[in-house]
């Protein structure tokens, strides 16, 4: 009796042990797909917004992805939670992947409304969803207003607030 | 231990030590077919002919592909499209078979549903054939990639995308399965490991067990026949053949079957030099470009319709957001052919469709609204566009949710 | 017979799939645009005949600034890269412009640069083209100056010669191991956009695609950096042929080998049929 239960305990230890290396292996395959620490750290982006024209777009590269630039013009409607002002002016700076499937939307400047092409997801000039599958607007990066020049990638005091009200 | 004697030939020898002769006759010349067949039940040979030419293929192209996503679109479209000695003979066929799988694998699975070859002791032949399925588009979509040209891309990105719907990690696991915040080239070497070793690893295995899963329940007819396999194959080995209902695997199926994948590939090398746009989107020889949607983005017309699934829910109901509700339905939609064994509720009636009225008028409007659903998926998602593909998405879950209703309908008007 | 009904039956739900899919799903993404147009009818056509003599005078006087003639022995006046400062993009020679570009063309080209080209979207008083106006020049002038580019051109260009007189100044072509005359960043700078390269366009736009295309960029894709470039049509199928030599060069190979390869397949079938019809002969 005791012989036979002293070998079901090691037969339930070895089982258990195996358990344990099984999952700690798994834990370690996990990681090794996780992204490497050179693209966590990807760097910093400076954008010089002072040569914009009114209703103009640019699309600048940042961590691999596309945002988009936007000067508003004077009669763009503004938005108060996501406009950049700079003195008189006004942007908006936005990640230019759709938020439904990552598509990079096109502007276009006589509508003022990006239109995504995948699945007919059409944005507002403030990156706001107007029509289709979109389930949010348009992303904002993280920036930092240095006068008229932006960083994209840290958070300044304007993206704190605008992500706090949002 | 066997009684080894000196051997009467090389076959003997073999056959001492590994038992060939039982092996031939258990794989082969004893393995009973029912003789009530038709050419459709060829298909499954006509998948192993196919992944034959997919594995030699893709060997020839592992020797020459890179992958880099500096080097991967020149390594295809330079190295191996213009100066290996046949490598654009490689390329085109690999990517013609691996679309021609899936219009097989689709005759294969719509067979087998009208003849009611997925009940009555037939599950487990259902089920890992659709693991099959599963392993085979992710196969697809894994290789699909490999190029790097703007499809591969943008494929990738949405359809690596879809796992942001998951709840509360979405975002998390997105990245985690890229390995960038962005499709790169961390997503492309470990969709590169994926296509080359895991999932044809995978695909071997399930194969061996889809085949195993047959052994048992035996080949369905097309009559749905109860045979006596045992009665049937002694008549055919007593030499009444004409009389046994059943032919031997080898070389009577077979001898079919060669014909019907001969026919196949006939078609298949007219596909491979003159007719492969269809298989190999012009779109793809442009040079990935993160930078640039393509005007039109659409999946391989395979699962155009699980996409179109996905898509067709373009706008809220009752506060759920589009893409959840498109989300939901796209996972719906490849549960449920797993489930079809366990829906039909008529589990005893293996007859064909065409015994089975309201059956057979569910099948046909399963294949209409699949095909409707497969050309909507590429047409751009504007005006009438949005609203067929939003019908026939509703049309395809309507049938799945109506099929234990007109089973359970049938089996009751039988037993009356 | 039953099982040509159930073939029948397969094949018709596999042509309807694939008519949706293939022909239908694309003549609804790209709908159908004017086919092109090689007398470029949109310019003024010469009603005068040039005189040479004339021509070589003002070609002197007025291209040699900027343009070389190598044929006739005159270099291009700056390097490549110091032209493509100066002016944007590398300026072509005028060796074979005669018959590259077409007669029509050439013409109103010289009085309207921008209009004949339709960059007016890119390029305007603000932002002037690189190559000016010869709006003060009479047709008559005009029509000496064309009339003597016809006439230097002694040899007919190989199809290489000519993609890297009319497209070469802006397209790579990697995959023959042409690098645009103008660099990228010139490039950029200059139209806005970078030039693609042009090694695999006869795949991923097939030549009926390319044929409306370069004939004139902006009617097949709206807001297009690229100008229309004026080829005449033997040029135009030059060009073509030589993206087509560079990005399929096996198309030969693969056309030939289908038929063989179409043809053993064949053969295995009917031998295949045969082995069946003789097995199951004794089976059914």
């Amino acid at each position: 009796m005791a012989e036979q239960s002293r070998r079901d305990f090691i037969g339930l230890a070895l089982g258990g042990i195996s358990t344990v290396g099984g999952v700690l292996a798994l834990g370690a395959m996990k990681k090794s797909w996780d992204p490497l620490p050179s693209v966590q750290s990807a760097g910093f982006v400076s954008v010089d917004l002072s040569g914009m024209n009114e209703g103009e777009m640019h699309t600048v590269q940042w961590r691999g992805k596309p945002v988009f630039i936007l000067r508003k013009s004077a009669d763009t409607p503004s938005n108060d939670k996501r406009d950049i002002r700079i003195g008189e002016k006004r942007f908006v700076v936005l990640i230019g992947l759709c938020t439904h499937l990552g598509c990079i939307p096109s502007y276009e400047a006589s509508s003022r409304t990006f239109k995504c092409a995948c699945h007919g997801g059409v944005f507002d000039a403030s990156g706001i969803q107007t029509f289709g599958p979109p389930p949010r607007p348009l992303d904002i990066p993280p920036f930092k207003c240095n006068g008229e020049t932006i960083v994209l990638g840290e958070e300044g005091a304007e993206f704190q607030k605008m992500t706090k009200k949002a | 231990m066997a009684q080894i004697k000196k051997a009467e030939g090389f076959i003997d020898w073999l056959d001492q030590r590994l038992a060939v002769k039982a092996f031939m006759r258990v794989m082969m010349s004893e393995y009973w077919i029912p003789k009530n067949i038709n050419f459709l039940w060829a298909m499954g040979v006509v998948l192993i002919a196919l992944f034959a030419v997919l594995l030699v293929t893709g060997l020839l192209l592992l020797m020459y592909y890179k992958p880099d996503v500096n080097l991967a679109f020149d390594s295809v479209n330079y190295t191996i499209m213009q100066e290996v000695e046949y490598g654009w003979l490689w390329r085109h066929m690999h990517g013609v078979a691996a679309s021609a799988t899936f219009l097989i694998i689709y005759i294969h699975l719509f067979t087998a549903i009208y003849y009611g070859s997925y009940k009555k002791g037939r599950e487990m032949i259902w089920l890992t054939g659709m693991v099959l399925f599963v392993a085979f588009s992710a196969e697809a979509f894994s290789g699909y990639m490999l190029p790097w040209g703007q499809m591969s891309y943008w494929a990738a990105q949405v359809i690596t995308n879809l796992f942001s719907g998951i709840p509360v990690i979405g975002d998390e696991v997105v990245i985690w399965i890229r390995g960038d915040y962005v499709v790169a080239d961390a997503t492309l070497t470990r969709f590169f490991m994926l296509h080359v070793v895991l999932l044809p690893l995978v695909i071997l295995a399930v194969i061996a067990v889809h085949f195993y899963s047959l052994r048992f329940p035996h080949v369905n007819n097309q009559d749905s026949v109860e045979l006596d396999f045992e009665a049937e194959a002694q008549k055919y080995k007593e030499g009444r053949i004409k009389e046994s209902r059943v032919v031997p695997f080898w070389p009577v199926f077979l001898s079919k079957d060669f014909f019907v994948v001969g026919f196949f590939m006939t078609f298949f090398f007219f596909l491979v030099c003159y007719h492969f746009d269809f298989a190999m989107d012009p779109i793809n020889f442009e040079p990935a470009n993160s930078m640039k949607t393509p005007a039109h983005i659409y999946p391989e017309w395979y699962f155009l319709w699980n996409y179109e699934v996905l898509r067709g829910f373009f706008f809220d109901i009752g506060g759920i957001a589009a893409m959840d509700i498109g989300l939901i339905a796209f996972v719906f939609a490849n549960v449920v052919f797993f489930l079809l064994p366990f829906l039909d509720r008529n589990a005893m009636n293996t007859a064909p469709a065409h015994k089975r009225p309201a059956f057979f008028v569910w099948f046909w409007l399963l294949i209409v609204d699949m095909i409707v659903l497969t050309v909507y998926g590429k047409l751009p998602p504007t005006g009438v566009n949005a609203w067929v593909g939003f019908f026939a998405a509703v049309v395809f879950l309507g049938l799945f949710i109506a099929l234990p209703f007109i089973t359970k309908l049938e089996s009751k008007g039988e037993r009356q | 017979m039953r099982e040509l009904k159930i073939l029948a039956i397969v094949i018709f739900f596999t042509a309807v799939t694939y008519w949706g899919v293939e022909p239908y799903a694309h003549s609804q993404m790209h709908p159908h645009v004017a086919p092109a147009d090689f007398r470029f009818k949109d310019m003024e056509p010469l009603h005068v005949n040039g005189n040479v003599d004339n021509g070589k005078a003002l070609v002197e006087a007025n291209c040699l600034a900027c343009h070389g003639i190598e044929s006739v022995g005159y270099a291009a006046p700056m390097s490549s890269e110091d032209a493509a400062g100066a002016y944007g993009v590398v300026p072509p020679d005028l060796s074979h412009a005669g018959v590259i570009y077409a007669k029509n063309y050439l013409a109103g080209f010289l009085k309207d640069p921008v209009s004949a080209t339709k960059l007016s979207h890119k390029f305007n008083d603000a932002k002037p083209y690189a190559m000016p106006s010869f709006a003060f020049l009479s047709d008559q002038e005009i029509a000496d100056v064309v009339a003597y580019l016809q006439n230097i051109v002694a040899t007919k260009p190989s199809d290489k010669e000519v993609f890297e007189e009319a497209c070469g100044r802006c397209h790579s072509m990697k995959y023959d191991a042409w690098n645009a005359k103008t660099p990228i960043a010139s490039m950029k700078n200059y139209l806005g956009a970078e030039a693609p390269d042009l090694s695999m366009m006869i795949r991923s736009k097939k030549a009926e695609y390319l044929n409306t295309f370069i004939n004139e960029p902006l009617k097949m894709v709206e807001g297009i950096a690229m100008p229309r470039v004026g080829l005449s049509e033997a040029s135009q199928s030059q060009v073509i042929a030589y993206i087509e030599k560079v990005g399929d060069r096996k198309k030969a190979e693969r056309e030939s080998l289908g038929l063989k390869l179409i043809g053993f397949m064949a053969i295995f079938t009917l031998i295949a049929y045969l082995w069946k019809v003789s097995i199951w002969k004794r089976a059914a």
